[in-house]
């Protein structure tokens, strides 16, 4: 490797420290910068977005207990969703505390995340109901229909996020159709200390949500969230559930997450509204709300409220 | 010009003028990104790179940058690397990117990075400037890989190798193996102990290193 | 809301700590942290930049760079998503805060330029507080907050390199290995730090 010094030399003519040599490299370096930062936010943007639109899936099909990392593939994703309904449910507001399908926006283009925190698309949690510590929330949530091959919903999967130690958790939580079991837990954007309360992620911690031998009871009878994380090793009873070892916050927070978003205020009068057998879940299939790579664009006229960003005109 | 000249470019800062043990540059960012191999090596190869081509860049266009603004004019080319870097990590290892956060934003911050434009590549041409970056990257990724190396394997009982996946190395109590994890590991502190204990080591190996008071 | 307040002015300080728990303006503390007084014009350094920086930030983020920012020019702009101009914006914008800061301090208060001007330039490249920024744009968190974080940020930062200062004071009368002196010892000692800071983890208040 022979550096070659000369072609760099020749600098004459040109005084980079009069004010307009100054000027000139100053605009020049900034466009030339400007370009290619430019080029790679654009050019790698799909690529970015499909990572970030399959991460979410993967994690619903880890929550369902579909996804096997030994097996599946990105490319497995959208065959694996096809025994999934994606529907938009309007949480409880002021006036609406049961809530209901949300049939304005599209299933598409809605952005939770996004409407989470515009003021917009979220409401203020009072602060003696935020158990969960997330200050606002949502307006309308994706909720997620597992069926079996004859068609019958078998568990609903539903997006959950609250504070851990150090930053909040953001998961999807499986609850069972039938019974008020748990069927699986999973999440996927948490900062908590590696291996400490990092072990959210752990699989066999996880694998102790799925149910299995030993049901985990999320609701009581009376319909009252009736999930407690105890001290590793101290479960004992149908609700209870081991925390992770040297993490007590982060397993409290996990408690209190799923206290918050089964509770009353989020998805609780949902799922009474489901196990009631009232909800309309069949009518997942007709056109208006039907499978998330399929949905057309939402038919409705801008509605006056629960019309956020990300709602039905904002091309995707 | 000759080529020991490029080897002790390349080569010296790995360990005899290491710029973390030494010059005490660039340690800022290093350590959060520790408590795992896969993140560590992400992390350590992502500052090789920006160091490389940010002395690089900077040597090729030395004589033309106004003095008045050499700092701005460096830093602006540091920061386009990095956003590359980062928008580059986002779309192609999308897992690790997630973890490492707002750590690889902080690499424009990073000393070395800094610290080798303005050290070295301003009075270098390009070719030695790019070996040099290379050469302080690899002493920063010698910390950073022996860190992450010790508290995986120390913390987690595993060991998470790039492409090959994880691997467990000693298997612990908790899933029926010998090994009680060690949780001082995976917490900030042991980080600070595993660098001063390397430094340690380091000048026992080279005594002409130890400070004098 | 005061407990919202509290909340962030205590964790910023203690469990979060810029300094010992997310190793940030790492270069700066051990270099300059031999004796109390230097260390401490530094914090102060610190705070003053990180106050501002911090809210200005949370401005160009919320009105420039966040999805859908732009729509105060016009509503055709609501799915413009700038964020990946968010480091280079940050960072310029320390840049010429620390500048306007100097000149500012320079023509008016000479006194206060002579002892905290040289500290200033080297805080344009200290990672606290570009890491305060990107921290404070990850929380999410509003103008309020901000400005609360800004200033309670640097000084977890002001007072970690003051308490590191002091340790390093007695220090320097103790006989210690010749591989560790100097730079291995502070490690050392700052992981004990570390450790006594770590323990205010989880507190709620």
């Amino acid at each position: 490797m022979q550096p070659n010094e000369t072609d760099i030399e020749e600098s004459k003519g040109f005084d980079p420290n009069s004010t307009s040599g100054t000027f000139i490299v100053a605009v020049v370096l900034c466009l030339v910068c400007a370009v290619a930062v430019s080029l790679a936010a654009v050019g790698l943007r799909d690529l970015q977005d499909r990572n970030a639109k399959n991460k979410m899936m993967r994690n619903v099909l880890i929550a369902a207990g579909i996804w096997d990392d030994t097996k599946h593939t990105d490319a497995d994703i959208p065959t694996l969703f096809e025994n999934i309904d994606t529907r938009l449910w309007n949480l409880p507001a002021e006036g609406k505390p049961d809530g209901s399908f949300n049939t304005e926006l599209s299933l598409d283009s809605y952005n939770q995340e996004d409407a989470a925190s515009t003021p917009a698309g979220s409401i203020e949690i009072a602060a003696d109901a935020d158990v969960a510590g997330i200050k606002r929330r949502e307006k309308v949530s994706r909720v997620y229909f597992v069926k079996d091959d004859a068609g019958k919903v078998t568990s609903i999967i539903l997006p959950i996020k609250g504070k851990g130690l150090w930053s909040t958790l953001y998961g999807f939580l499986a609850v069972d159709a039938t019974t008020r079991e748990s069927r699986g837990i999973t999440f996927y954007k948490h900062g908590e200390t590696p291996g400490l309360g990092g072990e959210v992620d752990n699989p066999k911690w996880k694998q102790k949500w799925r149910g299995g031998d030993s049901s985990l009871q999320l609701r009581g009878e009376d319909g009252k969230v009736s999930l407690d994380v105890v001290k590793p090793g101290n479960a004992s009873t149908a609700s209870q559930i081991d925390g992770l070892s040297g993490a007590t916050i982060t397993s409290n927070g996990v408690e209190n997450t799923i206290h918050y978003w089964l509770g009353p205020d989020a998805f609780g009068p949902f799922l009474d509204e489901f196990a009631s057998g009232k909800l309309d879940v069949a009518s997942a299939d007709n056109p208006a709300a039907a499978k998330e790579s399929e949905t057309p664009e939402g038919e409705s006229s801008p509605a006056a409220e629960g019309d956020s960003a990300g709602d039905g005109n904002s091309a995707s | 010009m000759s080529s020991q000249k490029a080897k002790d470019v390349l080569f010296d800062p790995v360990f005899k003028n290491n710029p973390i043990a030494l010059q005490i540059l660039g340690i800022c960012s290093a350590l959060a990104v520790t408590t795992r191999f896969d993140k560590a090596f992400v992390m350590a190869v992502s500052v090789t790179v920006v160091t490389a081509f940010s002395s690089m860049f900077v040597s090729i266009i030395r004589n033309y940058i106004p003095t008045s603004i050499r700092i701005i004019v460096e830093m602006t080319i540091i920061s386009t690397l990095v956003i590359l870097v980062d928008q580059f990590l986002k779309a192609f290892v999308p897992a690790i990117a997630d973890q490492l956060s707002v750590f690889v934003g902080l690499i424009i911050t990073n000393c070395i990075v800094m610290g080798r434009a303005e050290g070295f590549a301003l009075k270098n041409s390009p070719g030695l400037s790019f070996l040099d970056g290379i050469g302080n990257g690899l002493g920063y990724s010698v910390i950073l890989l022996t860190l992450g190396l010790v508290r995986e394997i120390f913390g987690s009982g595993s060991l998470s190798l790039p492409v090959f996946g994880t691997l467990t190395v000693l298997p612990l109590t908790s899933d029926g193996g010998f090994y009680v994890r060690n949780g001082l590991m995976l917490t900030p502190p042991s980080a600070f102990f595993l660098i001063g204990l390397f430094i340690w080591g380091l000048r026992t190996v080279y005594p002409n290193q130890v400070e004098k008071d | 809301m005061v407990q919202e307040h509290l909340s962030i002015l205590f964790s910023s300080v203690f469990s979060e700590n810029l300094a010992l728990s997310f190793f940030l303006g790492m270069c700066t503390f051990l270099a300059l942290s031999k004796n109390v007084k230097t260390a401490m014009m530094l914090g102060v350094a610190v705070i003053v930049v990180q106050g501002i920086t911090v809210p200005v930030n949370n401005l160009i983020f919320t009105y420039f760079l966040k999805k859908g920012a732009l729509v105060w020019i016009s509503p055709s702009f609501a799915d413009t998503n700038l964020e990946f101009l968010g480091l280079i914006s940050y960072i310029g914008t320390i840049a010429a805060m620390v500048q306007i800061l100097e000149l500012f301090l320079d023509r008016y208060v000479p006194a206060l330029y002579n002892t905290l001007g040289i500290f200033l330039p080297l805080i344009t490249v200290n990672c606290a507080i570009l890491g305060g920024s990107l921290l404070m744009v990850e929380k999410q968190m509003t103008f309020a907050h901000s400005l609360n974080y800004g200033f309670s940020s640097g000084l977890g930062w002001a007072v970690a390199i003051t308490a590191l200062a002091g340790v390093r004071e007695k220090l320097k009368y103790n006989d210690i290995p010749a591989g560790l002196r100097g730079l291995g010892i502070t490690f050392i000692t700052v992981g004990l730090m570390a450790m006594a800071f770590l323990a205010f983890a989880g507190i709620k208040l």
